[in-house]
């Protein structure tokens, strides 16, 4: 069974007014326990719509979202519930920290589940463990730290719940090149120690092709593709008429093959380009 | 939840109301307000009424969305109809204990949240068919003759338009900021008033800062763009008063003085 199914999801935004729009448009789609599901789309697409629906924050216009095939708009309960089973990074979750120290920020969703003091430090450590938070910090004031040391205690605060399914949208925008690499790599370790499932909205396509297990790309509030990154990147000039590009080794291994170097076409990573690369050097002569 | 806070929204369209002069809509709002307080009778009232919902047709304003304005209102609405009620002068219809309903009493309440609806709801007329920015051009002109007395007319209009100009954007911050700790299981509509208050400390902290963070940064805009407020400062969009605004005054006179003649003959 998927852990969540969404059945003909559509969301229209400010109904009846004329700023009405229809963000996401009959969507179906089901998503499996240990997935890393990459979902890439152009500004407005529909994208934050969707994962909004998925933790029962937006309820959809018409449509289901099944958890664990329970409908989550049920009862108030069953979507408080949902809450902390599909925890929710937003955008830029630096900006929703507001408690005195980093410690009670990320306590403050497990205080939120009721759990009991000793339960919560638990909680706290272990997510400030897996969001890379040192726990020198733990004392001090989140408006002290630096933008790439708030943006993991924004993560950290989610991950404290021990969701099932960690949703992140765009968790590296804005960041340095260490603060991105060093996020990527949080995320894959939580999955890989976890086991948990993990949503992953992002406009850098070498961020995505790196960790992403599945696709799904959302062009004006549908999904017009959906499959591993290999099938997903072969298609890039369609990618490419959606606004959106395709990742730096595609693009060589595209601009390669265009000369007419035989290499195949669905390559997405640079690790695996320069493997090929350095094999096709050893084998051939070089030209 | 904070959407239907209608408040400074402004609904673009291209119809004769919106294509006004924001200084003709802003006197005729005046003109509007003034009309109200003098009437008095039944009739009065209905064709205070009648005008409203004229404009609001005019301006392709749905009753509706006209209405939707109110809701928060409500508490007032009420308790100044049952103050009312209870006050009136002359024979009680009805009484018990040291209350008692007089038809004075029901005339007056029934006016009162008449006259409260119509001045929001014409209130909301305007700053549903004029853009912020048009607003505090509208009233820097109107208000531009207090210069001569040293009031600081731009700046006060300058720090209007920019606090409109950010009420959408905080309330498009509050929702997101609300998502994000509803994401982490906070609630902000359940529980005690007091829970409640405290439920609002997540949001508020980070509401207040990123509140300072986005003022400090307009003001470094500001400042890269020399931005100054003194003499010689021109506008991109220069207000035009024309034809349709000379009608659209006349109309309003018109309005005054059918109010006072209604007021005259005692209908």
């Amino acid at each position: 069974m998927p852990i969540l199914k969404v059945e003909d999801l559509t969301h229209v935004y400010s109904q009846g007014t004329p700023f009405e729009k229809v963000a996401i448009d009959h969507i179906s789609t089901e998503i499996h326990a240990g997935e890393v599901l990459g979902i890439i789309g152009h500004t407005g697409s529909g994208k934050s719509t969707f994962i909004q629906h998925l933790n029962g924050l937006l309820k959809p216009t018409s449509g289901k979202v099944l958890f664990d095939g329970a409908d989550i708009h049920a009862t108030r309960e069953a979507t408080r519930d949902v809450r902390f089973q599909v925890g929710l990074v937003f955008q830029y979750p630096e900006y929703q920290l507001f408690e005195e120290t980093v410690f009670k920020d990320i306590a403050f969703g497990p205080r939120n589940m009721g759990l009991s003091e000793s339960e919560i430090g638990e909680r706290v450590r272990e997510a400030a463990y897996f969001a890379d938070v040192p726990e020198a910090l733990l004392e001090s004031s989140p408006l002290e730290l630096s933008g790439g040391q708030k943006r993991r205690v924004a993560i950290a605060g989610v991950i404290a719940m021990l969701p099932k399914v960690l949703i992140l949208d765009e968790p590296t925008a804005g960041l340095d090149p260490a603060g991105r690499e060093s996020i990527l790599q949080r995320i894959l370790d939580y999955r890989r120690e976890t086991e948990g499932t993990v949503l992953l909205i992002s406009h850098s396509m070498d961020d995505i092709a790196r960790v992403a297990t599945r696709l799904l790309v959302f062009d004006r509030g549908r999904i017009a593709m959906d499959g591993t990154p290999a099938q997903v990147f072969e298609r890039a000039e369609q990618l490419k008429d959606m606004g959106l590009t395709v990742p730096a080794a595609t693009e060589i291994a595209l601009a390669l093959r265009r000369r007419g170097i035989d290499i195949p076409e669905s390559i997405y990573t640079i690790n695996y380009l320069r493997k090929l690369l350095v094999s096709l050097g050893e084998g051939d002569a070089p030209c | 939840m904070l959407k239907d806070i209608t408040l400074g929204q402004y609904f673009p369209g291209s119809t004769l109301i919106h294509r006004l002069d924001p200084r003709t809509k802003l006197v005729g709002l005046v003109c509007y307000i003034v009309a109200l307080f003098l009437a008095k009778s039944y009739y009065s009232y209905a064709f205070m009424v009648l005008v409203l919902a004229c404009l609001s047709a005019l301006a392709r304003i749905r009753p509706k969305t006209l209405f939707s304005g109110l809701k928060p209102l409500l508490f007032i609405l009420l308790f100044t109809g049952v103050i009312n009620l209870f006050y009136g002068s002359g024979e009680p219809l009805v009484q018990f204990w040291f209350f008692k309903i007089t038809a004075n009493g029901i005339r007056t309440a029934v006016f009162m949240v008449l006259r409260i609806m119509l001045l929001v709801c014409g209130t909301f007329l305007l700053t549903y068919t004029t853009s912020p920015l048009q607003l505090t051009d509208g009233l820097e002109k109107l208000f531009a003759p207090l210069k001569v007395i040293r009031f600081p007319v731009h700046e006060l209009a300058m720090m209007m338009s920019i606090a409109l100009r950010f009420i959408p954007t905080l309330i498009e911050e509050t929702d997101k900021i609300m998502s994000a700790q509803k994401a982490r299981g906070a609630s902000f509509d359940t529980g005690k008033l007091t829970q409640r208050a405290k439920a609002l400390i997540p949001l508020l902290v980070p509401l207040f800062v990123s509140a300072f963070r986005r003022a400090d940064e307009l003001a470094t805009a500001m400042e890269c763009r020399c931005y100054h407020a003194g003499e010689g400062r021109t506008r991109m969009k220069e207000l035009h008063f024309s034809g349709r605004d000379a009608a659209a005054l006349a109309l309003c006179a018109l309005m005054i003085a059918a109010v006072c003649a209604l007021r005259h003959y005692g209908l």
